[in-house]
């Protein structure tokens, strides 16, 4: 059999698509299951499980409420994720702009000294971190967990970006700015922030994503329940020996995951080229 | 003048933030290293280099997590990096389809580590586990994924690349997408193979870019500790238990204060030397 050009295309296309797709079974069954085992009775998870629940069972989704004050850690987790991307967007543009466009002894050998911290894994250390919050009297509080991700090699990676970005961008504005006898903290508000909103996005959506999926931090500065994150409230679900209490697990993971793949779905795009901008590894 | 002053005030918040949090404690960690300090008994005594010592040569656990943190390295950024490499070159070029993939493979990515542990230690259980389940369909009875030293590391190996892997794929993506098409095309009218413009047109053009992900990959690999914590706890019989999982468990388990920093400086070195070892690479590539 003689095939031509067209047809031998089309085969070609037609093959790489089913084998992506069966790559993809992995990557798209966890979340199905998930949310779907959110929704089974505890018998009904350990029978004969099937994708879709044969009785949907809401309850789960009240349970995970009364089990442990669990809107109060999605709370937590939300508003330390706010003031750790709020934060991040100041301190990180702020020194961003310095080190793109300000001319100062030092620049070069304080932008070494910073990068190096990219290389040093936080569990180095943590263990110095833990005596020194204990010593502030920041043990069992937010503050640990809104400091270290700033201060630390995330917020030194979020500093290197923005420089990178205001290196980039023309210079005449700014200068034409400085005409006009606006300070340098003028320029930078006035003139360089609204020029580099696509960074700032990036830095934006790394960042919340980075607080909200920390779990070393929390685990090692907070005991008390009603001040948990997310990570940690999820990994919670489990009966006073440790089994898992799977039904109530995956319903308060589904329910701490779906909404960030909605939002991950609507703005895929924007969210894929911040990681691509950054790439950074979590 | 008032400009060094003003740059210096910009960038006061980060550095002062990163003396505190951060030099600092990378100073203070070497310090801690040197001491027999047990938090329990609040006393810290110098015993300069004996916890490396007691690492390297009294403790057998130390090995064993050395070689489980290299068997999980060696696993895991070949299988990454090959699996992202193909997917990119499988979804560079711009179609529904390819972002229609692009955007399941990247989904993991934004997903926590922690639901995904939790999600996949639960598809993963014995008889109740779904990926069994599924096994027994078509006659392969699975094996109890992580009970069994061996295949739990094959399991978190695994399920990391899948979480991970997309990261990697759009950083390819984004490389491939610089190569101008008419390397491709001129190559291809002198009648090239597919593979042959893969291996002598792409393959060498993604060369910087495969040096950058291979650092960061090693580097990413030898830090994951959630995945570990929360799908084997380290088990079976320590089967899984990391560098970093062992940093954690001796410092905030054990208390061993003095034992678990010098663990710490060791994961240091041991990250800069990966971290030089790949930059003396690139730069003799680049020659």
């Amino acid at each position: 059999m003689n095939l031509t050009q067209r047809q031998l295309r089309i085969i070609t296309r037609v093959c790489w698509t089913i084998s992506l797709t069966i790559v993809a079974i992995p990557f798209v069954f966890p979340f199905l299951w998930m949310v779907s085992s959110g929704f089974k009775s505890p018998t009904e998870i350990f029978g004969q499980p099937t994708l879709v629940p044969r009785v949907w069972r809401w309850d789960n989704f009240v349970e995970v409420f009364t089990y442990q004050p669990f809107a109060q850690q999605y709370f937590n987790s939300l508003y330390i994720a706010v003031a750790v991307t709020a934060l991040t967007l100041v301190i990180a543009s702020l020194a961003g702009y310095a080190l793109a466009r300000l001319r100062f002894a030092g620049a070069g050998l304080l932008m070494l000294f910073l990068l190096s911290a990219l290389m040093v894994p936080e569990e180095v250390t943590i263990i110095p971190n833990f005596f020194l919050i204990r010593w502030m009297g920041l043990m069992d509080t937010h503050w640990p967990l809104i400091l270290l991700p700033v201060f630390g090699p995330h917020g030194v990676m979020a500093t290197f970006l923005m420089r990178q970005y205001f290196l980039a961008l023309p210079k005449e504005l700014e200068e034409a700015g400085k005409m006009d006898g606006l300070s340098r903290v003028g320029i930078w508000w006035r003139i360089a922030l609204p020029m580099s909103r696509p960074a700032l996005a990036a830095v934006a959506i790394i960042t919340f994503l980075f607080s909200w999926n920390l779990f070393l931090e929390p685990l090692v500065f907070v005991s008390s329940l009603k001040l948990f994150t997310l990570p940690l409230a999820l990994s919670n679900f489990t009966d006073p020996y440790g089994t898992p209490l799977w039904h109530l697990q995956l319903a308060a993971t589904s329910l701490a995951v779906v909404p960030v793949l909605i939002v991950y779905l609507l703005a895929q795009r924007q969210i894929i080229e911040s990681f691509a901008m950054s790439g950074v590894k979590g | 003048m008032r400009e060094a002053i003003e740059a210096w005030l910009f960038v006061s918040p980060i550095v002062t933030g990163f003396l505190i949090f951060f030099l600092g404690p990378l100073i203070a960690v070497f310090f801690y290293s040197m001491t027999e300090w047990n938090l329990l008994s609040q006393q810290a005594t110098f015993v300069g280099l004996d916890n490396f010592e007691d690492a390297l040569t009294r403790n057998p656990d130390f090995w064993h997590v050395i070689r489980n943190s290299v068997i999980f390295a060696a696993g895991l950024v070949p299988l990454n990096m090959s699996l992202a490499l193909v997917l990119a070159l499988a979804l560079s070029r711009p179609s529904f389809g390819a972002v229609f993939f692009r955007t399941i493979f990247f989904a993991p990515v934004v997903t926590s580590a922690v639901a995904w542990a939790i999600v996949w230690k639960f598809l993963l259980q014995n008889e109740a586990g779904a990926v069994n389940q599924i096994l027994a369909l078509v006659g392969i009875t699975g094996p109890n994924w992580l009970r069994e030293p061996d295949w739990a590391m094959v399991a978190v190996i695994v399920t990391r690349v899948i979480k991970m892997v997309g990261l990697n794929m759009i950083l390819y993506i984004a490389a491939l997408q610089t190569i101008p098409r008419d390397y491709e095309e001129a190559a291809r009218l002198e009648g090239a193979s597919n593979w042959q413009i893969f291996s002598t047109i792409i393959w060498p053009l993604l060369a910087p870019i495969t040096l950058i992900i291979m650092v960061i990959t090693s580097i990413g690999s030898f830090k994951v500790f959630d995945h570990i914590y929360l799908m084997t706890g380290g088990g079976p019989e320590n089967g899984t238990l990391v560098l970093a999982f062992y940093i954690y468990e001796q410092g905030f388990k054990f208390f061993n204060v003095g034992y678990a920093s010098a663990l710490a400086i060791i994961m240091f070195f041991v990250v800069l030397a990966l971290t030089i070892v790949q930059l003396a690479l690139r730069g003799r590539n680049a020659r």
